[in-house]
Formats: structure tokens, C-alpha cells, sequence
């Protein structure tokens, strides 16, 4: 924000190419953090919500038919807003929570409200891919509940929540740039500030050019822990069995 | 041991209640090797899922070593579930864990030391013959193997039962041959209980000493697998060992059925029953093998015409049941 507020004078002016760094760079900084911190909120609160959720179902480890219910429509509700409307919807809580209703941390409450309603969604559908007989296996070799959990369905997962927290981190960008119009600064704001508003096209396309790297680069990451954590992909590249061995026994 | 008594499981309520399980009753003895086989629908699913606890019977209860462990309450069931050791059908082993990982479960749910852990794992590899494959993910198995991690996972907690949930379905025959080995040796030298649940006859009389034919949740006839092959009227015991076809009899011979009734059948048996009826005995088909130790099975021979009642007769004295079958292998199956 603060790196932003310089350049607020010079309106019905272009910005001087040399100058783009010192503008885009520290906008790309919020936007990391913005991002960084809502998924942490997303991830610590969307696995348990998720499993919660998924075990509440029929065939679940503490099946309860309407709880369940009651559960998938607020997290329905929370997906079915478009971002603009429940940024806006929920200005008194955020205000309630933050103390402001501008700015990064005002960002952040409606980002990890939307987050948590996806993502609570995506781990729910990814234990649903995993075998219900790996459940059955660990309650018979004397399991508690939350052992279930953690051993026999979300470590099972891992590669798919992953895969999940990858389009959801690309979501969460997209979404930062919206929460952008109400002075959260970040790439996004300075692309509708500077490249739509004042029509600077240079800035737009850096904004646009690093909007796309950013989220290359979190695909990349992401496709690459999936690999790595998926014994089968992992292992099938290695040539020789002695450093499959290797990596099973590291693992 | 583990028994059954009284076992009786009912899904649903009213008049759409479905009886799966009806008072079931028996018991595996420390050492034994019990089988229940019926076929798909029969219940054994069920059975599996309340002798492991993962269900609760409607009524009636499961025994093991004395101890009644129906009616506990769900945390005393976490507990009581790790008395029982279960091999999975198909093994169940966690993709994502190595062999010793999966062994380990068991051990780590219950919270052993890593370092213990690791040693009990290194033992129970070795034991199932698998101590070099210990960092060896499931898909780097083979079916066999697999079922030897899962059964190396079943014993980790040292229980005295342990449940076969159709261990060995889908498995090769040289796979099935190890692991049947493998569970007899168990039994031998950790003097386990084995329920051996399965839908196939052919592993049954390779694993078992007793065996039940579940049918509709009824057990429909059981008994000591020997006791069975060596009893004409079981029709589990025919189910076992099923006739095959023979060659047709001479013109003027009439085909005859022996089955091996007694403990102690002559070897020379066809020539003694020739000297005895004072004809000549053609053989057309047989099948004769050694179960548990015992030796049994049938064979299908041509006589002359003889008074049917003394070749009776001289078959009982051999320890053989005789029954005349007039022609063709139809014939022949509505008598076996």
C-alpha cells in the first residue's frame, strides 16, 4: 500500500518504464502474503471441516444424517456467493473481526471464507476417491476414530488434496485481485488501477505477465508435490531398483 | 478360541428386516483351522464384519478365549479389535506406506515405541518371508506378497485369533498354495485360531480342519473336514470333492460308485474286492488323495452283473460305501 501511494499524484500519466519494478514488485509481495495467509487459514481449518463433514455422511466413521445436512448447506451457501457479493455481504463481520474494512487484513476474511467453503469441498471429495475398505483395515487393527482419519483417509489423500490446494491457491490469486478493489493492494489492484483506469498498457501487460508466472509457478509446485507424494508416479521414474529402495526407505 | 453363540445379525427394522446372520454357533478351537463357505449372499461378509467387531451382532454374542466381546462399548471395542487379527480380502495394504509402514499400523495405533516397532515390524516380515521387500511399496508386490504384508500386519499385535476374510480370492494357484502354507505353519507354531472364511471348495480342503456351509445366514451342515469326505450322504463332503467324469463301462458291466468311507481303506483294495465277489473289477475313474492325513476320495469301477446286495457288502467290508449307477454321467450326478 504505502509503496503504492506515491505514484497516486501522477494521474493522466504513464508510468515511466524504469519506474514499473517499484510498483509491480511490491504489489506481487501483497499479493503473496495475502494468498499465503488465507490458504494457511484455509488449510488449518478446511482439513478437519472436510473430514468432519465427510465422516458426518452415510457410510462416514459418525454418520448423523442431519448434521450433515445442516453442515453441506452452510458450506454450500458460502460456495454459491460470487466473491464480490460476499466481500461486500460480510463487511460488518469482517469490521467486527479486523477493526477495518480496507486493506490487506480485510482481504483476508472474505479470501479465507470463500477458501474454506472450496476447499472443505475438495478434501471432502478427495477422501471420497479413497478405498472405504483402508478405513475398515485400520478400525480393525484396533484404530481410534481420529487415527482413522489421519492414517487410513487424509494421509491416503495427501496427493489429491494437494492437487485440490493447487486450484484452490489459483483461486485464491483470482479472488486477491478482486479483494484488490477494496484497497487491498496487490498485483490486482494495480492492474485496474493503473491498466484499466488510467489505460496504461505497459503496466497491464507486466501485471498480466506476472499474474500468468505466478500461477504457472504455483501449478508447477503443485503438480510436482503430487508426483512426490504419489508412490507410484515417484517411484516408476527411478531405473534401478536399488534407488527405488532408497527412496521408499527415506520415505 | 473364538466362538460364535447364538450369533444373529438383522439389518433394518419391521416388516423390511432381513435376517443375514440366524443364530450362529460354533467354535474354533486354539490350533484349528475352521472354514465357513457358502456362496456369494450367504452372509460371510457379515460374519467377518462381527467376529473383527466392526459390526455389532442384533443378538447372541462373539467369545474369544472366554471373554464375551459383543457388548462392549465403542471404545472398549478399539481395545477388544486388536485381539483379533484380520487378513483382508484383496489385503487392504495403504498405498502410500511401504511394507514395514503397513505392517507397523497396528503397533502404532496402539503406540509402541518407534524403536520397538521397528523390530517387531523386522521380525514379522521375516516370519511371512518378506524381509528384503520391507521398503517396497504395494504396487511393487506382487498379489502374494501383498497378502503375506497383510497377514504379517494381522499378527503384529500377537492375537490368538486370527480372521481369513476370503485372504486367498483372486490369488493364483501357486499364490494360494504359499499362503495356506503359510497359515498352517502359523497356526502350528503360534497355536492361533483360524477362521477361514472363503467362497472356494479347492482352498478349503487344502487349509482346513473343520469346515461350515453358510446358506441364507444358516449353517446348513459342518463338521471335520475327514468326517465329511468319509460320510456318502454329506452333502458338503461331495461339494468338496466333487466326481468327476469317467469312462463309460463294457457292454454287459454295469458302473458302480465306491467312495472311501472308513479310515482305513486296503490300498490293494480293487484287488480284494475282485477275489471277493470272484469277478473281475474295471476301473473307469477315481480320485483318491490324503486330507489332513486321512486318505479319501472315490472311484467309479465296472462289475458283471452280481447281486447288487453282496457287492454292498463286500464294498463295507473294504470300508468302501457302493451305490449302482445305472448309465451316463447325468445319472451319476443325480445320484452324487
Amino acid at each position: 500500500m504505502s509503496a503504492l501511494g506515491g505514484f497516486g499524484v501522477l494521474a493522466n500519466q504513464t508510468v515511466p518504464l524504469g519506474e514499473i519494478p517499484a510498483l509491480v514488485l511490491p504489489a506481487l509481495g501483497e499479493t503473496l502474503i495475502m494468498v499465503g495467509i488465507t490458504m494457511a487459514i484455509v488449510v488449518i481449518v478446511g482439513i478437519p471441516l472436510g473430514s468432519i463433514i465427510f465422516n458426518l455422511a452415510p457410510g462416514g466413521l459418525f454418520e448423523n444424517r442431519s448434521l450433515h445436512t445442516v453442515l453441506s448447506w452452510v458450506i454450500s451457501i458460502g460456495r454459491s456467493l460470487p466473491f464480490l457479493i460476499l466481500m461486500a455481504a460480510i463487511i460488518p463481520f469482517t469490521r467486527l473481526i479486523t477493526g477495518t474494512n480496507i486493506g490487506i487484513p480485510a482481504a483476508v476474511v472474505p479470501m479465507s471464507i470463500a477458501g474454506i467453503a472450496f476447499f472443505t469441498r475438495i478434501v471432502e471429495n478427495s477422501l471420497r476417491s479413497i478405498p472405504p475398505s483402508y478405513a475398515r483395515v485400520a478400525k480393525a487393527s484396533g484404530a481410534s476414530n481420529l487415527q482413522v482419519i489421519r492414517t487410513a483417509q487424509l494421509n491416503e489423500a495427501v496427493p489429491s488434496i494437494i492437487g485440490g490446494l493447487t486450484i484452490n491457491t489459483i483461486a485464491m490469486i483470482e479472488y486477491s485481485a478482486i479483494a484488490g478493489t477494496i484497497g487491498a493492494g496487490g498485483i490486482g489492484y494495480v492492474a485496474v488501477t493503473y491498466g484499466y483506469q488510467r489505460f496504461d498498457n505497459t503496466v497491464m501487460g507486466v501485471t498480466i505477465v506476472i499474474l500468468v508466472a505466478t500461477v504457472a509457478a504455483v501449478q508447477l509446485i503443485g503438480d510436482r508435490l503430487v508426483r512426490f507424494t504419489t508412490p507410484q508416479l515417484r517411484t516408476s521414474s527411478s531405473s534401478s531398483s536399488s534407488s527405488r529402495l532408497k527412496t521408499a526407505v527415506q520415505a | 478360541m473364538i466362538g460364535l453363540e447364538q450369533l444373529t445379525k438383522v439389518y433394518g427394522h419391521g416388516a423390511d428386516a432381513t435376517v443375514v446372520l440366524d443364530h450362529l454357533d460354533f467354535r474354533v478351537e486354539a490350533g484349528e483351522i475352521y472354514a465357513v463357505v457358502g456362496p456369494s449372499g450367504a452372509g460371510k461378509s457379515t460374519l467377518a464384519a462381527c467376529v473383527n467387531l466392526l459390526e455389532r451382532p442384533t443378538s447372541g454374542s462373539v467369545v474369544v478365549n472366554g471373554d464375551v466381546l459383543s457388548d462392549l462399548s465403542e471404545a472398549q471395542l478399539q481395545v477388544a479389535r486388536r485381539r483379533i487379527g484380520t487378513i483382508f480380502q484383496s489385503d487392504g495394504l495403504f498405498a502410500r506406506r511401504t511394507a514395514a509402514q503397513n505392517v507397523a499400523l497396528p503397533l502404532q495405533y496402539l503406540g509402541v515405541t518407534p524403536g520397538e516397532t521397528r523390530r517387531r515390524v523386522a521380525e514379522l516380515l521375516d516370519r511371512v518371508g518378506l524381509a528384503d521387500r520391507a521398503g517396497h511399496y504395494p504396487h511393487q508386490l506382487s498379489g502374494g506378497q501383498r497378502q503375506r504384508v497383510g497377514i504379517a500386519r494381522a499378527l503384529a499385535l500377537k492375537p490368538t485369533v486370527l480372521l481369513s476374510d476370503e485372504a486367498t480370492s483372486g490369488l493364483d494357484p501357486q499364490s494360494t498354495d504359499a499362503i495356506v502354507s503359510l497359515l498352517k505353519e502359523l497356526r502350528d507354531d503360534l497355536g492361533l485360531s483360524i477362521l477361514f472364511i472363503t467362497h472356494e471348495m479347492d482352498t478349503v480342503l487344502q487349509v482346513a480342519d473343520s469346515v461350515a456351509r453358510l446358506d441364507h445366514g444358516h449353517i446348513v451342515e459342518s463338521g471335520r473336514i475327514v468326517d465329511l469326505l468319509q460320510s456318502p450322504e454329506s452333502d458338503l463332503g461331495r461339494a468338496l470333492r466333487p466326481w468327476r467324469a469317467h469312462t463309460e463301462p463294457e457292454t454287459g458291466e454295469s458302473a458302480w460308485q465306491l467312495a472311501y468311507a472308513a479310515k482305513s481303506v486296503p490300498t490293494d483294495w480293487i484287488t480284494q474286492l475282485a477275489a471277493r465277489l470272484g469277478a473281475p473289477v474295471s476301473l473307469l475313474g477315481a480320485s483318491i488323495e490324503t486330507v489332513n492325513g486321512a486318505t479319501v476320495g472315490h472311484a467309479t469301477v465296472g462289475l458283471p452283473p452280481i447281486d447288487p446286495q453282496r457287492v454292498v457288502a463286500a464294498a463295507d467290508e473294504l470300508g468302501l460305501a457302493a451305490q449302482q449307477v445305472s448309465s451316463g454321467i447325468a445319472d451319476l450326478e443325480r445320484v452324487a
